[in-house]
């Protein structure tokens, strides 16, 4: 296998009903991207795209072909990739596949969705497509739902009391939006809030309340990718993709006994930190999936963080942070950057990217020195991706 | 091959009160909801069986907004029960004020109703689903 670098970055300001069509936002941020790498579209060799409810938001199915086509590279070979919030992680991996294997030196991967313009409560039906349609959708479970029931089951699984649980998952959201005030693409840039808004708010599925929920959000992000040779001529930060997972699970119930641990999260993982050749304590900086606060919690620990019932420490101790022991989610996560769920992995990759290159040297989130970054996202019940990003220069 | 337990015949036998599940002749798991392989071996070769319906709550949420077409429903409580065959399955509880659910809820011994879901314009056809009490 090639190794395979990202030589270019895009990522368009999230927001609650854009004026934009997800093919309009798509093609910004490509272009961004392709700006960064000075690569036009007669380089680009194939096309990744992330999305998931184009469907149901634009009426828009198939929307790989016409971005591509508007973009400029013609008749190019272009895929879509649907695996709920993961889509453009996986887009992502597999771009990264067929650059390694000599298949395309330089290819466009990213991601794009509009999920304000179907509504919330059509929003919350589509969302609840990623869970098991016929035996968990039938008694009414929605994603908020997935995670709650995962709430109470980490409390009775590791003994931690009701109110430190509640306390740990406010500190999560109100983490998430103080860095997000850093980040001018966030959706909540200009929205600190407190421990007590976040454990006094709306109650959505018992225990996560409204500021334990990540928003509904239109936006798109983009990279290119590019074989080592390639990249040379392209940048001289290449970020390498050195390790790279994925894993499948089954519907919710059927995740026991590992439950509340997210098996298929452990195994994706593994994968990636035995390709990259490390472990988790060489982890600069990462980008978890936070839709709700309490699978920040869980996530650092299957991602290998902290043990199996403390990760909320972490957060209490403000090891989350820029200075702290592993600086998670300082884009403003899900929670505060937003969540256009095709769009997601593509802006995790771009963060962690501009990350390891210094970019964000003075915007107040920048984590200093960091060379190795990880990605870390769930899809549904059910899809799990992460990569290993590291600079070389 | 033919696939054993279809959603249909599962969900006729649910709205009698019978929850049908697949036992495994080669490793003796009890795999519920149906599927194609058994949960713990993966062998294809199961037969139906059907489960006594008792189990223990292994965790639980009241749902405030529910999907569009089933916000009537809420708030509804969710569980996650343990049937005493070994699965998780999913269902709802119906036997208490949603507003006073909590992490007592855990481990309390429930038995299987059923109610039907009626479905909407997504979701090919009605679907019943298991509505606990508590025994
Ligand atoms: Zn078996």
């Amino acid at each position: 296998m090639r190794k395979v670098a990202v030589v270019g970055t895009g990522h368009t300001d999230f927001a609650a009903e854009s004026p934009k069509t997800e093919i309009e936002m798509f093609c910004e941020a490509a272009t961004e991207a392709m700006a960064e790498c000075e690569t036009g579209p007669e380089k680009i060799q194939a096309l990744y795209c992330g999305n998931v409810f184009g469907d149901f938001a634009e009426g828009q199915g198939m929307i790989q072909s016409y971005i591509a086509n508007e973009l400029g590279m013609h008749n190019i070979p272009a895929t879509r990739f649907e695996g709920a919030c993961a889509s453009a992680t996986i887009a992502i991996r597999d771009a990264f596949m067929w650059v390694a294997s000599g298949f395309y030196d330089i290819v466009l991967v990213g991601g794009t969705e509009k999920a304000t313009a179907m509504g919330t409560p059509l929003a919350t039906r589509t969302f609840a497509m990623g869970t098991d349609a016929k035996y968990e959708f039938a008694a009414g479970l929605t994603f908020p739902g997935f995670f709650a029931l995962l709430a109470h089951l980490y409390a009775h699984t590791y003994q931690v009391p009701m109110e430190r649980l509640r306390e740990q998952m406010s500190l999560v959201s109100v983490q998430s939006h103080f860095y997000g005030t850093k980040n001018p693409h966030a959706q909540f840039k200009h929205k600190e809030i407190t421990v007590d808004q976040v454990s006094n708010g709306f109650m959505v599925a018992s225990p996560l309340r409204l500021l334990d929920c990540c928003p509904f959000s239109d936006g798109a992000a983009a990279l290119v990718l590019a074989s080592e040779d390639a990249a040379k001529k392209l940048t001289d930060k290449p970020v390498f993709i050195t390790g790279t997972g994925q894993a499948s699970s089954p519907r919710l119930s059927a995740q026991a006994p590992y439950l509340p641990r997210l098996r298929a999260r452990e195994i994706s993982a593994k994968q990636a930190y035995d390709m990259a050749g490390i472990g988790p304590a060489d982890i600069d900086i990462c980008e978890l999936h936070d839709c709700f606060s309490i699978a920040s919690i869980i996530a650092a620990e299957n991602l290998g963080f902290a043990e199996n019932g403390t990760a909320g420490q972490l957060w209490e101790k403000g090891e989350t942070k820029i200075n702290g022991q592993i600086p998670i989610n300082v884009s403003g996560g899900l929670k505060a950057k937003g969540h256009p769920i095709g769009a997601t992995g593509a802006s995790q990759t771009c963060e962690i990217v501009r990350q390891l290159r210094g970019d964000l040297a003075d915007t107040g989130r920048q984590v200093d020195g960091a060379k190795t970054g990880l990605v870390d996202t769930l899809g549904g019940d059910g899809t799990i991706a992460n990569l290993v990003l590291q600079s070389a220069w | 091959m033919e696939y054993k337990l279809s959603f249909r015949q599962y969900h006729k036998g649910l709205i009698k009160n019978k929850l049908l599940g697949l036992s495994c002749p080669r490793c003796g798991a009890v795999t519920c909801p149906p599927q194609m392989s058994c949960r713990s071996c993966t062998a294809y070769d199961l037969e139906i069986t059907e489960l006594s319906g008792r189990g223990k709550i292994t965790t639980f949420t009241t749902i405030a907004v529910a999907p569009e077409g089933r916000e009537s429903e809420a708030p509804y409580i969710v569980v996650l029960v343990e049937l005493e065959e070994g699965p998780w399955i999913m269902g709802n509880l119906y036997d208490m004020d949603p507003s006073r659910a909590d992490l007592s809820l855990i481990g309390r011994q429930v038995e299987l109703g059923c109610r039907v879901y009626p479905g909407d314009r997504y979701s090919d056809g009605p679907m019943a689903r298991p509505a606990f009490r508590f025994v």
